[in-house]
């Protein structure tokens, strides 16, 4: 008797563990809220537009995430966190999910105990200096003043960089993006440096964008990417498989243009329809509903249309796919398959 | 006749421990720490249980792993591929220079604009009432802002020195105010004890070059991080790490002395400086005894200022001093000291913040002085300035030096508002770089916890010991 007792009070015990890690899918749909972290405005990443509603790269994957769960892409409560700040916000329960231009790295996924759900952009870290320096190369930038962002990779990859070319510089630290442009525009520190796709976002900004070249040495790899607590493995799955379904539907060709007609019955392409929730049952397999996926891609369009309206060619920040195409185009994106 | 007798021995009673005052107390202290013993071992346990949920140890290591990340200011040798220990070690030192800085300063204005608030002079009192008001009603972080973007935004950039039209240097051509920051000439030697670098692109620095003492600089650190390639190369060519050093002085032919200072000088200066008061203040008690013998006082001034100055000049001639004066190099202004503009926005916020507390308490002190006091040193024939500084003042100071201590302790904790400006002190070095390249929040908040604590602990003590030297003597 005595024993079952015991017996009973472990097994309940683990499952209020295994409850207590699992939560997070719960939490969300009972609050009716996914909390995301962005950054403190990025243009064409993350940052409140003239009607201060979150528009951005960035935003759009929390916003697809958001559709996905609770079936309405503006039920998203934003957290701006920094350099410094965003871990401890993720790992306390701040926020459900960290969508920040964070660097995927050895020692964030396995010693921060974080769980990265995959690349939303391939990224390097580049230098942006004024025309009138007159520099060409970042190897000429001996003796420079560099401005950086604490608490960031960029920070360790520039000390690396500088050592192995056997120059010297001096590190301004500076805590957000806008005070580090702030201090570059007033002349405070020769060169500027950050992720690439984040240079391109900041120079958009400036006053005369064509006084500022971005030098053209790329110095790391910066695999940017959405991440969620570790531990918490449904909803990593969740996570994970929505930015999946957002670069498969632009493989699979499905657009906000034609997802309604796709969707309303069964294609002749079962991948599709698997995707799109018209055949098998992925979406119960995840714990939502069989048009999650649907939901998520018409919340901002797929992948392609993201990249466009947000940071594309056509728009102020102008990057170009680049690494970014899908893997049939020669890009890297490659989402494993929906089956 | 009534006979008092001892009353009825009785056992003791458990209602005793609440209702009998001779043992109420006790109970009530027991309770007590039970309940603080409860709260502190759940506090714990719940700490090791949410550390285990979050999958993480607790684990000082990381302080001994490579930090990878420069610090603009250093006072000593320090490089991207030092620990982690280092680093946090690095921003304590800039921690204790900017709080040192900080209190010196915050004293002298807070004395000066405590004494003139209380002038008969109208203006002169309604100037430093301003000052006071003004500083003390407004959050320091918006002051510390303030000032660092003042002078990051009007200041001219160092590349606008060039040419004849821009602005110029100040005092000879050796001051250059910028944008970021000030730049002023530094005093280094010929004959430096720490050794000189080499500047030899061929020949390798000689071992003393490598020593620690030679990029201690005594400067706010030499005036960029020189990321020689010499670390990685180390096994290839046999040069060690220091030999780094001298990629800041890369001009000069093979072999040629560069002029350096190291820790080693500084401390030898002051060394003869202490010495040198010592000895004049030898020199007058010498001739107060002479006066007190004899009613004559031997001339002693000329005597004392020699005992100061000739044993300095001896030895900075020894030493081969020189003026190494900043020049446009580059990018930036090379040689002399660089006083970042971080450094100079948290250094002088903090001191006129700080300094705003202490003119009211210096005000406070005075003004708890009887006026008996200051009108009986004027019927001896004392001027005001006399009768402030040998009759008000060291009476004030028995009240003014308790609630300067907290001012005190309140402009070092402060300086963590560092963070604002990027003046890498230990809370941006240990309490956020590092936590954030390593993850071990809890870790580092304790360690950063602890040294404000014991930091604190020191100042106070340090206080209260020469406050009990000039409090009243009772006896």
């Amino acid at each position: 008797m005595k024993k079952t007792v015991t017996l009973g009070a472990l097994t309940v015990a683990a499952l209020a563990a295994g409850a207590a890690g699992a939560a997070t899918l719960d939490d969300v749909k009972a609050r009716g809220e996914l909390k995301c972290g962005v950054s403190t405005g990025l243009a064409g990443f993350s940052a409140p537009d003239a009607n201060n509603v979150w528009q951005g790269f960035d935003v759009a994957y929390c916003r697809a995430l958001a559709a996905a769960v609770l079936g309405d892409p503006m039920k998203v409560a934003f957290t701006q966190t920094t350099g410094q700040t965003r871990f401890t916000a993720l790992a306390s329960g701040e926020i459900d999910v960290l969508a920040r231009n964070t660097t995927w790295t050895f020692s964030r996924d396995v010693d921060l105990k974080f769980e990265f759900i995959g690349v939303n952009y391939y990224d390097g870290q580049g230098f942006i200096a004024p025309k009138s320096l007159g520099v060409a190369s970042a190897k000429e930038l001996d003796g420079a003043t560099v401005c950086i962002q604490t608490g960031t990779t960029t920070e360790l990859n520039l000390a690396d960089f500088f050592r192995a070319n056997n120059i010297s510089y001096e590190p301004v630290p500076i805590e957000t993006n806008a005070e580090a442009q702030q201090q570059y525009l007033a002349g405070a520190c020769d060169v500027y440096t950050t992720d690439a796709s984040g240079l391109a976002a900041t120079r958009a900004t400036f006053e005369n964008p064509s006084d500022h070249v971005i030098l053209p040495e790329i110095i790391s790899k910066e695999p940017l990417g959405p991440l969620v607590r570790h531990g918490d493995n449904e909803w990593g799955d969740i996570a994970r498989w929505t930015l999946n379904a957002l670069i498969a539907a632009e493989e699979y060709g499905v657009t906000s243009a034609n997802i309604a007609e796709l969707s309303s019955a069964p294609t002749n392409n079962p991948e599709i329809n698997r995707l799109l929730g018209t055949e098998g049952e992925l979406g119960a397999m995840l714990g939502l509903d069989n048009e999650w996926a649907k939901r998520a891609i018409m919340a901002g369009g797929n992948y392609g249309e993201i990249f466009e309206k947000n940071i594309g060619e056509a728009t102020p920040i102008g990057l170009s796919r680049g690494l970014n195409a899908q893997w049939t185009e020669g890009g890297l994106l490659y989402s494993p398959p929906f089956r | 006749m009534a006979t008092i007798s001892d009353p009825p021995e009785q056992g003791f009673r458990l209602s005793q421990l609440i209702f009998d005052t001779r043992y109420r107390s006790m109970t009530i202290q027991v309770v007590a720490m039970v309940l603080i013993g409860l709260l502190l071992s759940w506090l714990i346990s719940n700490t090791i249980h949410n550390l285990e949920a979050l999958g993480k140890d607790f684990d000082f290591g990381f302080l001994s792993q490579p930090a990878g990340y420069d610090i603009n200011q250093q006072l000593i040798e320090y490089n991207n591929q030092m620990t982690h220990g280092r680093a946090a070690l690095v921003g304590i030192l800039n921690t204790l220079l900017v709080a040192v800085l900080g209190c010196a300063l915050a004293t002298v204005l807070g004395v000066i604009a405590g004494v003139l608030r209380l002038s008969n002079n109208w203006i002169v009192s309604r100037l430093a009432a301003v000052y006071v008001e003004g500083f003390r009603n407004v959050p320091l972080l918006l002051w510390i802002v303030l000032i660092f973007a003042l002078m990051t935004e009007s200041m001219p950039a160092p590349r606008d020195f060039k040419g004849g039209d821009g602005p110029s240097m100040l005092l000879g051509e050796s001051v250059a105010i910028t944008n970021r920051g000030v730049y002023i000439p530094n005093v280094v030697f010929s004959r430096s004890l720490g050794g000189n670098e080499v500047a030899a692109a061929e020949a390798p620095a000689p071992a003393a070059a490598a020593t620690p003492g030679t990029n201690m600089a005594g400067t706010y650190g030499a005036s960029r991080i020189a990321t020689g390639g010499a670390g990685i190369q180390a096994g290839q060519n046999g040069t060690t790490a220091g030999a780094g050093g001298s990629g800041t002085s890369a001009a000069g032919e093979g072999g040629e002395v560069i002029p350096s200072s190291s820790g080693w000088d500084w401390l030898l200066i002051l060394a003869v400086l202490v010495a040198g008061s010592v000895g004049a203040k030898l020199l007058g008690k010498r001739a107060a005894h002479i006066q007190e013998a004899t009613g004559k006082r031997p001339m002693t001034l000329p005597l004392q200022i020699a005992a100061i100055l000739v044993p300095l000049i001896v030895v900075l001639v020894a030493l081969g001093a020189s003026l190494d004066k900043p020049e446009l190099g580059g990018f930036n202004f090379d040689g002399g000291v660089h006083l970042r503009n971080s450094l100079i926005a948290l250094w002088l916020a903090l001191s006129l913040y700080t300094g705003a507390f202490i003119a009211e308490i210096v005000r406070g002190g005075i003004l708890a002085i009887s006026k008996g006091q200051t009108e009986a040193a004027y019927a001896l024939g004392l001027r005001p300035g006399t009768t402030m500084n040998l009759v008000i003042l060291p009476q004030a100071l028995r009240v003014i030096i308790p609630p300067l201590i907290s001012q005190f302790l309140n402009l070092t904790k402060n300086s963590s508002l560092a963070i604002a400006v990027g003046y890498m002190d230990v809370r941006s070095t240990l309490g956020g770089i590092t936590i954030n390249q390593t993850g071990r929040e809890l870790e580092g908040m304790l360690l950063l916890g602890l040294f404000y604590l014991v930091l604190s602990l020191l100042i106070s003590g340090v206080m209260n010991v020469y406050n009990s030297s000039v409090k009243l003597k009772e006896r």
